[in-house]
């Protein structure tokens, strides 16, 4: 069943410095029961605003909003539920539980507003404690805890109610590395145990990969695409996408005479299939480990700077007038300046991107 | 450039020793990085090769010139000293402009106003800022306050500059094209530079050579990357240059074990000679030398597995022995992703042996 | 060439074991010996003199005075007015904070400056405003509503205990107003927006998280109403005395005004500090309490708006009950200053016909008048100066410095703030009286030695703030570049905290020209300050000139302000 649709959500906003800004362009997008969504993106792209626009923080300029099959916002008919009658769950980047609180009543807040009675509010705390593995700490303060307990403490303030669904913004941004991949997984099994279906906000790829069925990269107010991890790395949409997942390098090619040269290169052709649709002007992008680094295959050039990485090396090669970024593993090495060959076993072709796109990128950065 | 050289360096404070007779050398024109956890006396020693420390014992030297000398009593001033330094949180004077904070170290040490004028915006030019030259470090963003921080290193010293986790402030973009920066930088003009970070990725990206320090101050390793790499010497160097599996290995009734929890699995592989079995002797692997192999007898169960972009992250349990194992994506593709629950084959290889 | 001979005559050989004597200690020291002279002489002074007669421990005086019947009263008026104050001036405070702070209330930032206003207005010239408008016998307004209401009797009275109470209130509710302004403005929004998502309603929000997170912001303003209010001289001076009510601080001024500033009154005052003292030690304690209590972390996670409430149908009202309140508290008392300083007469309706520049006149002509300006902008000036330097001082040693002893040095610099102005006064001249061989009384230096001693703390603090923002890093880099530790201090550390401590002379410099509370009890025959010069002509019923007078204080006061708020704004970023 969908649980969240959004159609043509539309946000602007004015800002002094810098005008008008569609902060959300047309979202078009529908959310499965027990889904773990993730909207990805840098910031500025209009992700957060989304998710505050599902909660019921911010206003809509356009389109509606359903949660659960009902509707919570439409524009054009004024209907509007405020955030406390949308039934959702909630977890913020800054932690946002409430120091004169201690954890029993942080959690039984929510319980607390439903006039709910005394031992059912007992138990349900109890167990939201037990889940997210606080026993025992009922009579703490949150200052007494660390990041780490008191991103738990909201999170078992936000699943206490038992909600379809939870939106979860940036909530691991704050942690150190180590706590943020547990917190990850203890977040997946808490889905697993309760249900509930996940909008997870956040600009670190590798949590949004980790975590989510499907994802949602946009960038600059619109959505760019959606779709698995798998498939969002494996078959990139445009170049934005192909650099935001992952590791990528990318070589500015020049289509003659049924060859791909590498600009800077006017002799050696590289050993590329040209697609069909191909311009005279075009973007190779590769992943860095899909690049074949051997003595007599493909391109001929050399080795420019090796850098040893723990699980890998990494090798910066010169193509044309550019540089391509190579890793292999350990067992193939070259020198520093030793002669070599490349090839892109999984070449991926892009049209160049136009200067008017770099600004609009670089203004919104300033908002 | 010049050769820096730091020997049987004592600080304390208290009962409780820093560093204790710290030895270290930096080869001239290199680019030396000191990376250890947080508190275990890096900037300590920094502080004290600028002279805004005093060490208890020791001899610091850069060329052939003595800073400190506990013996001798000799203990230059900071002022005094040359040394280039940037700072984590780039120190960059606010109330300055980027030319005239360039402009500083040449002004006390009261080189000619248009020798200096020159030096400065060459510095800048170096580090890409020369149209930033009139702004207020109020105005630029920390990546570039950063570089102003670097020219004026640049121009304080052309022998030795300190970086005390100069790209830590950063983003992750933005550190990795530092790191290319500092790198040319040096590449030009051979300053000897001596890099101090927790971070052992930027470390190993940036670094001639590397230095490994202990929690108690102490050395544990120092060698080119490669070294340090294939061949920690230690339990800590192994660990803390990366993703690490450490698993006991055990020997009875002369056969060896490696121990998952309560399981024994016997590990048929040769083991150096000179391992003292009697001592407890752990096996230490990294993720990515854990290879699937159906045919291997040494038997895992897949809990987890992750997707991450470039490769798979699984944690397979070996008996009851959590193991992290790491395969790259195109083999992925190529030999089939490993469900969750399913049992595998384990092949480990280039394992490491350490005593402890 | 031979170590030994080579450290001579190199510097690089500096002192090694760092026990040469330099300029850290010589600060330290520094620091210590003014603050025993500016702060410790003084307080010493007080507690000898009221319990010690002729060298030997006499009780006696203490007990009389405790005892005195007038004395307890005074007393109980005092904490019956501060009582009131603050208590009233936390609800108001409180009621507008939210006001501007969370709604969607328009004109937020007119407002918000206007209601600073009464912070920087001298409270004593408000109580002369509102004497002029509500006195019992003769205030304007009083025969304005007797004429149209054909009423016997005033209908207000603002020589009463109410009367004190409504206008120290409205001088002292921005301490509230502004500490639960910014609290509201740091706080976190999301602190708020999880309580949405968890079911409550708006008003819930209110009640359950925002007013309980900003309540440590609340009690610090109520604790600072209450001091200044237990401490306060000017209104109840000018409000009371014509009806025989006293405070604390009034009565202390009483008895050593009427014993003609003979040592006996003297001592009896010191008697009387000690009671003041000790009622606002007790307030101090609990403020100390209080604060250390801790105030919440509620200032995490990136910056946003916080989402305004809505007042929808409440709006209009509200703004208009905001505008009223700023006209009674801010445009009434200013325009009746100067309208009164406009009019030939007291009494006079205020009409056109009736105004003339004749007062300003006179004072401008008064030999008194002129001297008194310019003995307020010496002493002012001299003081914003000095404590400038001095504040800084104090401030690197504690900041940067760390000698031991340090706590003792800030307890020091600090301790005389909290110390009510008149008990100050006397200890000021207990001191410098020739008892310990040097006389400064009926001078202008002792104004000025009780004014160091006043605001001393001001700049102390400002300062202080401003190096903790120094990171040391800016200094060693300096090191690094070839400075000397004296370069270092020169060319990055005094340019960097050289807007706060200007800041810090203007935050001297204008509550001292305004000063009254200490230096009525200083001042001598040709030392009279501008606050005292007013407070005389009103005293001798030259009610148009005082409020002339006054109105020239106001202009340059709003001067000086807007200079302040200029070079802060225009402060380079640290």
């Amino acid at each position: 069943m969908e649980q969240i649709v959004l159609r043509h959500v539309t946000k602007k906003f004015t800002t002094k410095t810098l005008g008008d800004i569609v902060a959300v362009d047309d979202f078009n997008l529908s959310v499965e029961e027990g889904e773990c969504f993730s909207f990805l993106g840098p910031s500025g792209c209009g992700k957060s605003t989304t998710l505050r626009m599902i909660a019921g923080f911010e206003d809509l300029t356009e389109g509606e909003i359903e949660l659960c099959g009902k509707p919570v916002s439409i524009k054009s008919k004024n209907l509007y539920v405020p955030p406390e009658n949308r039934g959702l769950g909630m977890v913020f980047q800054a932690f946002a539980v409430w120091p004169h609180m201690n954890v029993f009543e942080n959690v039984a807040f929510p319980l607390r507003l439903q006039k709910m009675n005394r031992t059912d509010i007992e138990r349900k705390v109890k167990e939201a404690l037990h889940h997210t593995s606080l026993d025992g700490l009922e009579t703490t303060y949150p200052s007494d805890l660390s990041g780490g307990q008191q991103q738990r403490i909201a999170l078992a303030r936000a699943i206490v109610t038992q909600p379809k669904v939870m939106l979860l913004d940036e909530p691991l941004s704050n942690l150190d590395p180590k706590l943020r991949e547990t917190m990850r997984f203890e977040i997946k099994e808490l889905q697993k145990k309760l249900g509930f279906t996940i909008i997870f906000v956040t600009h670190d790829q590798s949590e949004a990969m980790a975590i989510s069925d499907r994802m949602m990269v946009c960038d600059m107010g619109k959505i760019m695409q959606i779709d698995t991890p798998e498939n969002l790395y494996n078959k990139p949409i445009n170049r934005f996408v192909h650099s935001f997942l992952g590791e990528s390098t990318f070589l500015n090619v020049v289509v003659r005479d049924g060859k791909v040269y590498a600009e800077g290169d006017d002799e050696q052709p590289l050993d590329l299939t040209i697609p069909g649709d191909a311009a005279e002007r075009m973007v190779v992008a590769s992943r860095p480990n899909a690049i074949a680094l051997t003595q007599d295959e493909g391109y001929q050039t050399f080795v420019e700077k090796r850098i040893f990485l723990t699980d890998r090396t990494e090798y910066i090669i010169p193509v044309g007038s550019q540089q391509l970024k190579v890793q292999t593993p350990h067992r193939i090495s070259f020198r520093e300046g030793e002669r070599c060959c490349v090839r892109l076993l999984e070449p991926m072709w892009y049209p160049m991107e136009d200067e008017a796109a770099e600004k609009e990128r670089m203004r919104r950065q300033l908002v | 450039m010049a050769k820096v050289r730091f020997e049987d360096i004592t600080f304390r404070y208290g009962n409780h020793y820093v560093l204790k007779n710290f030895s270290l050398e930096v080869e001239s024109g290199q680019i030396m990085c000191l990376v250890g956890p947080s508190g275990c006396g890096k900037t300590t020693l920094v502080r004290c090769l600028l002279g805004l420390g005093k060490p208890e014992t020791g001899e610091i030297y850069v060329g052939d010139r003595c800073l400190f000398s506990a013996k001798r009593r000799v203990n230059v001033p900071a002022e005094r000293r040359n040394i280039g330094i940037v700072f984590q949180d780039y120190a960059v004077w606010p109330h300055m402009t980027v030319k005239e904070n360039v402009l500083y170290p040449m002004k006390k040490r009261k080189v000619p106003k248009a020798e200096a004028e020159k030096r400065a915006m060459h510095a800048l030019d170096q580090v890409n800022m020369r149209e930033y030259a009139n702004h207020l470090p109020s105005q630029l963003s920390g990546g570039q306050q950063q570089r102003v921080a670097i020219a004026r290193a640049l121009v304080g010293s052309e022998d030795l500059i300190v970086m005390d986790e100069p790209i830590t402030n950063l983003d992750a973009k933005l550190r990795e094209q530092m790191l290319a920066e500092i790198r040319e930088i040096q590449r030009t003009i051979g300053t000897t530079i001596l890099y101090i970070t927790h971070d052992q990725q930027s470390a190993l990206q940036l670094c001639d050579k590397m230095a490994i320090m202990q929690q108690d101050g102490s050395l544990c390793q120092v060698g080119t990357d490669e070294d340090i790499i294939l061949r920690p010497e230690s339990r800590f160097a192994f660990e803390f240059i990366g993703v690490s599996n450490f698993i006991p290995v055990v020997r009875q009734n002369g056969r060896c074990y490696l121990q998952g929890g309560k399981e024994l699995i016997p590990w048929e592989e040769p083991i150096p000679e000179d391992l003292d079995l009697t001592k407890k002797v752990e096996l230490g692997i990294r993720p990515n030398d854990i290879v699937f192999d159906p045919a291997s007898p040494i038997r895992g169960k897949v809990k987890r597995s992750v997707f991450l972009g470039s490769e798979y992250d699984y944690f397979v349990l070996l008996g009851e022995k959590e193991l992290r194992v790491q395969q790259s994506t195109l083999d992925a593709i190529q030999y089939g992703i490993v469900k969750e629950g399913s049992e595998i084959g384990l092949r480990l290889l280039n394992p490491r042996y350490y005593e402890s | 060439m031979s170590y030994f001979s080579r450290r001579k005559n190199n510097r690089d050989l500096a002192a090694i074991d760092g026990r040469h004597f330099g300029l850290d200690q010589a600060m330290t020291g520094l620091s210590f010996i003014l603050l025993a002279v500016i702060v410790v002489i003084p307080v010493f002074m007080i507690i000898y003199h009221a319990f010690f007669f002729e060298g030997k421990f006499s009780p006696e005086l203490f007990s009389t005075q405790l005892l005195d019947k007038d004395n307890l009263a005074s007393m109980w008026n005092t904490i019956k007015i501060a009582f009131w104050v603050t208590l009233l001036g936390t609800i108001v405070g409180v009621f507008y904070a939210w006001l501007l702070g969370r709604s969607d209330i328009p004109a937020k930032g007119l407002m918000r400056a206007l209601f600073n206003i009464p912070y920087m207005f001298p409270p004593f010239l408000g109580a002369m405003a509102w004497d002029l408008l509500l006195n019992g016998r003769s205030g304007y307004l009083n025969r304005w509503l007797m004429d149209v209401f054909h009423l016997s009797k005033a209908p207000f009275n603002i020589n009463s205990l109410g009367g004190i109470v409504f206008v120290e209130l409205s001088y002292y509710f921005p301490f509230v107003f502004m500490q639960v302004v910014s609290a509201l403005e740091r706080m976190d929004p999301t602190l708020e927006e999880s309580a949405r998502i968890a079911g409550a309603k708006q008003t819930t929000v209110i009640r359950k998280i925002t007013l309980p997170l900003v309540l440590p912001a609340i009690s610090a303003g109520a604790l600072l109403i209450l001091i200044s209010s237990l401490a306060h001289f000017g209104v109840p001076s000018i409000l009371g005395f014509s009806q025989g009510i006293y405070t604390l601080p009034t009565r202390i001024y009483a008895v050593i005004s009427r014993s003609g500033g003979s040592f006996d009154g003297i001592r009896q005052g010191a008697a009387l500090s000690i009671m003041l003292v000790l009622v606002v030690a007790i307030a101090l304690v609990i403020q100390k309490k209080v604060l250390s209590s801790g105030s919440y972390d509620i200032i995490k996670g990136k910056s946003m708006r916080p989402t305004l409430i809505k007042l929808r149908g409440a709006k209009l009202p509200l703004f208009l009950l905001a505008v009223l309140t700023l006209i009674f508290i801010v445009i009434v008392p200013l325009a009746m200053i100067f309208l009164v300083g406009l009019v030939k007469a007291y009494g006079l309706p205020l009409i056109p016909e009736n105004f003339t520049l004749a007062n300003y006149v006179k004072v401008f002509s008064s030999s008194g008048t002129l001297d008194s300006i310019r003995n307020s902008l010496f002493v002012s000036i001299s003081a914003g100066i000095i404590c400038m330097f001095l504040g800084t001082l104090i401030a690197y040693v504690v900041q940067k410095i760390r000698p031991k002893g340090k706590g003792v040095l800030e307890v020091l610099s600090v301790l005389p703030y909290s110390i009510p102005g008149t008990v100050l006064a006397i200890g000021v001249i207990l001191a410098w009286s020739g008892d310990l061989g040097l006389n400064l009384y009926n001078t202008i230096w002792i104004i000025l030695v009780a004014y160091l001693a006043r605001y001393l703390s001001f700049s102390m603090k400002t300062s202080s703030a401003a190096l903790l923002q120094v990171h040391p890093s800016l200094e060693e880099a300096a090191r690094t570049c070839g400075a000397s530790h004296t370069e270092s201090l020169k060319d990055i550390t005094l340019p960097l905290i050289r807007p706060a401590m200007v800041s810090g002379f203007f935050l001297i410099f204008l509550p001292a020209m305004r000063e009254v509370t200490t230096s009525v009890l200083l001042y001598g025959p040709y030392t009279r300050t501008l606050g005292v010069q007013i407070y005389s002509l009103r005293d001798a019923g030259m009610m148009p000139q005082a409020a002339a007078l006054g109105s020239v204080a106001i202009v340059l006061i709003i001067i000086c302000n807007t200079i302040v708020t200029q070079i802060t704004k225009d402060r380079k970023g640290v």
